[in-house]
């Protein structure tokens, strides 16, 4: 896939709904975007009106060679990005853009080896890319996702990655609140939760962990444990620990 | 109306590189699990054209000459962190044994990243082999029980979980690299990508 990292281009808000109560969807328009693959992350530059310039790296939830890159933000509390790009960019308003970023936490659908996606909370996203591109190239390869988060109301992306037809299932594992009639109570991922939620060492899975430091952390080790080779474990973290 | 970015507009820091913004934290990037090293089992490295190993047990390598450091970390992500403090071995005193013709090195790190960088990088009090952060042993998140610690260079080139350097002839690309990443990595001129 053609690269233009160094060139900043002008992306113009095209569409926008919200995900949850924090959070956003926001689509982009980006002439000469040179399309991305599933898992590559973008740049986004903004400049106040002084010359003040802020940069932030996103991953991105669409995929393809189209010249539109939908993003998915969490409004960070203290945030200096993530609640202008949430709360303030209108339709119309333009950002600068640099990508695609990142040739590592990526997926292709030639890939053959079954894939074990793991999610806590917003780093969801670039697995959105990645169940979509699962899915519009028709692929048979094995792909699921085990989606860890605080609540019910706290999930991107609910209806897209609950359809029956989904090539990708979803399993949902809730840590503070679980929605009513759920079967288990609220806590956090453990090595039995693990064990019997994503595919077994046998299937040899690549696994890709998205998520804080904390849970990338916990669920790279919980894996080892149960027999995974680390070199078949890519993981994201943000934040700090 | 076009909405306007108001930004937190800071006092210029001279110490802040281009695009990079403070952070107190310490954020932890890495592109695999975290390695689990005993000491007992450490050993690093350093591998010449001349088929020369130089090596050194963890005992061996505490017991040289160390420096405390205070050094900025510049992320390629464009966070920095100013005014970190380490306790670690000059690559001065680790290559003072060791003859080379070769300009370049590769750095390997047990987990088996990589990242390559000019040997001028690593000398003249530029560059540590770290075992201590803020006084204490360093995390494994963050590279724990020793890392390369090359400040002036974006923190990719800092390889967590340092095994070993191989000396090599050109500036072959390590794992960051080969992924897109800048071959030299110099904050002050944003050398981020390729």
């Amino acid at each position: 896939m053609s690269r233009r990292t160094n060139a900043w281009l002008t992306g113009s808000l095209a569409r926008a709904h919200p995900l949850t109560a924090s959070a956003r969807s926001i689509t982009f328009a980006v002439p000469g975007w040179p399309g991305n693959d599933p898992g590559h992350h973008v740049d986004v530059r903004l400049t106040a009106p002084d010359g003040y310039q802020v940069v932030r790296s996103y991953s991105i939830a669409s995929t393809g060679t189209g010249e539109e890159i939908e993003l998915a933000i969490d409004r960070l509390p203290d945030g200096e990005v993530s609640p202008f790009l949430v709360d303030d960019l209108e339709l119309g308003d333009t950002v600068e853009l640099r990508g695609p970023l990142g040739g590592w936490f990526v997926w292709r659908p030639e890939q053959t080896q079954p894939v074990q996606l793991i999610a806590g909370g917003s780093g969801v996203v670039p697995f959105i890319a990645m169940t979509r591109a699962h899915a519009s190239a028709g692929n048979s390869i094995p792909m699921q996702l085990l989606y860890s988060l605080r609540a019910p109301c706290d999930a991107f992306f609910r209806d897209e990655l609950s359809q029956p037809s989904a090539t990708a299932p979803t399993t949902w594992h809730y840590t503070r609140t679980v929605p009513p009639g759920w079967s288990r109570s609220a806590g956090r991922l453990t090595v039995k939760d693990l064990k019997s939620e994503t595919l077994p060492p046998e299937q040899v899975p690549l696994t890709y962990i998205c998520g804080p430091t904390g849970f990338v952390e916990t669920v790279s080790r919980a894996l080892i444990s149960l027999g995974h080779a680390a070199d078949n474990i890519r993981t994201e973290r943000f934040g700090g620990i | 109306m076009m909405a306007v970015f108001g930004g937190r507009r800071r006092d210029d820091n001279p110490a802040l590189p281009p695009g990079q913004y403070l952070t107190e934290s310490f954020p932890v990037l890495s592109a695999g699990p975290t390695p689990s090293i005993d000491t007992q089992d450490w050993e690093f490295f350093i591998h010449t054209e001349a088929a020369h190993t130089h090596q050194w047990t963890w005992d061996q390598f505490i017991a040289l000459p160390s420096e405390d450091i205070t050094a900025d970390i510049h992320c390629v992500t464009s966070w920095s962190k100013l005014g970190a403090g380490w306790r670690g071995v000059a690559l001065d005193t680790l290559f003072a044994g060791v003859e080379t013709g070769f300009d370049f090195v590769m750095a390997h790190s047990y987990g088996g990243y990589t990242t390559n960088l000019p040997l001028e990088d690593l000398l003249n009090g530029r560059a540590w082999i770290a075992y201590e952060y803020d006084g204490g042993e360093i995390d494994p998140e963050h590279g724990g029980p020793a890392r390369l610690l090359v400040p002036h260079l974006y923190f990719w080139k800092s390889a967590k979980w340092i095994r070993g350097l191989v000396m090599q002839s050109g500036d072959k690309p390590g794992f960051w690299e080969e992924n897109g990443y800048n071959l030299h990595g110099d904050p002050w001129r944003e050398e981020r990508y390729a």
